[in-house]
């Protein structure tokens, strides 16, 4: 059953890389049962946390604290339309930039039409 | 209590060959065998300050703590990877003793050997698919918007092209997924991994392990290559061989329901 001759290399990109996959896996896969030391995973903070959103850079972790999933438009939709109504908000501020810097050239173009 | 408690990486079917003698474990422990019920655990001494109770409670919130000992489970497994189709557990289970070990074992014995049985002689492929990014193009080439008008248009044409380049990118994520599903045996979908904490450019839009039996490994690593080489709207990375960590849970059925939700988004 073991033919370990035939397995490619290991595709790891990096020793570092794949934290997150590390994680992924002996975090929320594997089996589970139960030893002597009662741990809950779920009741850990930073693993629910980890579980749902998958970390993979531990300094960078750290440095960002641990709210930045609620501003990141790929893991909340709720971000995502933050993110276009603050996108609307720059493009109306960028016109009324401009409409103020040329105000006649502006008018000029709405004659046009 | 002697301080030393017992950590388990893995159950396995009893080993043909040894463990490699340069194979460490958790906290740098040397991992040996324990049989049992016709199976055998891959365990290794800890000690009881860390891996107490409330110690192991308190480091596990201890984001380096849980990357050192992660990576060392890991590569416990992956040394039996190369041996046999372990059964690897989750992070952090641990036992007073041996005979607790022994106790694991017993209760579980029907299930580990329906699972053994289930795996035996595959391996775990992760591949993720990442939307590339068009190069900018150089603000030189562009001059300054004239007119507010000009702007706003000059914007929509960059949020259409960048959005079109998503969508190419998701399709072929789609057609891989389908393909190596096809080639595979079971398959898992993860939650896409966040860019700014991986430091991976692009747009993780597939996440996913396949399952697939050892001797067609290599079409599978051949068919990854082949899939994603030829369009430079994406990058498709593979990881593994892995042990069948997405495969070995029993409580399979609820975890195949991310196809559509998690997957390729």
């Amino acid at each position: 059953m073991t033919t370990p001759s035939r397995l490619p290399e290991r595709y790891d990109s990096g020793s570092s890389a794949n934290l997150a996959d590390i994680l992924e896996r002996v975090l929320d896969k594997g089996v589970v049962i139960a030893g002597d030391i009662r741990i809950n995973l779920l009741d850990i903070e930073l693993l629910t946390i980890k579980l749902r959103l998958i970390v993979a850079s531990v300094d960078k972790a750290k440095e960002m604290g641990i709210d930045w999933w609620e501003t990141d438009p790929a893991l909340s939709s709720n971000a995502r339309r933050t993110e276009l109504s603050e996108e609307n908000e720059r493009l109306r501020r960028r016109v009324a930039e401009l409409e103020q810097r040329n105000p006649e050239r502006l008018e000029g173009e709405r004659h046009e039409r | 209590m002697n301080g030393e408690l017992r950590y388990v990486y893995a159950v396995t079917a009893p080993l043909e060959a040894p463990l490699p003698d340069d194979v460490r474990g958790v906290s740098g422990s040397v991992p040996y065998v324990v049989d049992h019920a016709g199976l055998q655990a891959v365990v290794s001494k800890v000690p009881e300050e860390e891996f107490g109770q409330e110690a192991l409670h308190a480091r596990l919130e201890d984001l380096g703590w849980l990357e050192r000992t992660a990576r060392a489970h890991q590569a416990v497994v992956d040394a039996l990877t190369a041996l046999t189709c372990p059964l690897p557990l989750r992070l952090a289970t641990v036992y007073r003793d041996d005979d607790g070990v022994r106790r694991a074992l017993a209760e579980g014995s029907q299930e580990f050997l329906a699972t053994l049985d289930r795996l035996a002689g595959r391996v775990e492929w992760g591949v993720k698919v990442y939307a590339q990014r068009a190069p900018e193009p150089a603000p030189a080439a562009a001059p300054a918007p004239t007119s507010g008008r000009e702007f706003l248009r000059r914007r929509r044409q960059e949020v259409t092209s960048r959005e079109n380049a998503l969508q190419e990118a998701e399709e072929l994520g789609r057609a891989l997924h389908a393909a190596l599903t096809a080639q595979a045996e079971d398959v898992r979908v993860y939650p896409a991994q966040n860019p700014q904490l991986s430091q991976v450019s692009g747009q993780n839009l597939l996440n996913a392990a396949y399952l697939v039996p050892r001797e067609r490994a290599e079409e599978f690593v051949g068919r990854v290559e082949q899939l994603g080489a030829h369009d430079p709207a994406v990058r498709v990375e593979l990881t593994g061989p892995w042990a069948p960590y997405s495969f070995a849970a029993s409580d399979a059925p609820d975890e195949r329901e991310g196809v559509h939700d998690s997957a390729v988004c």
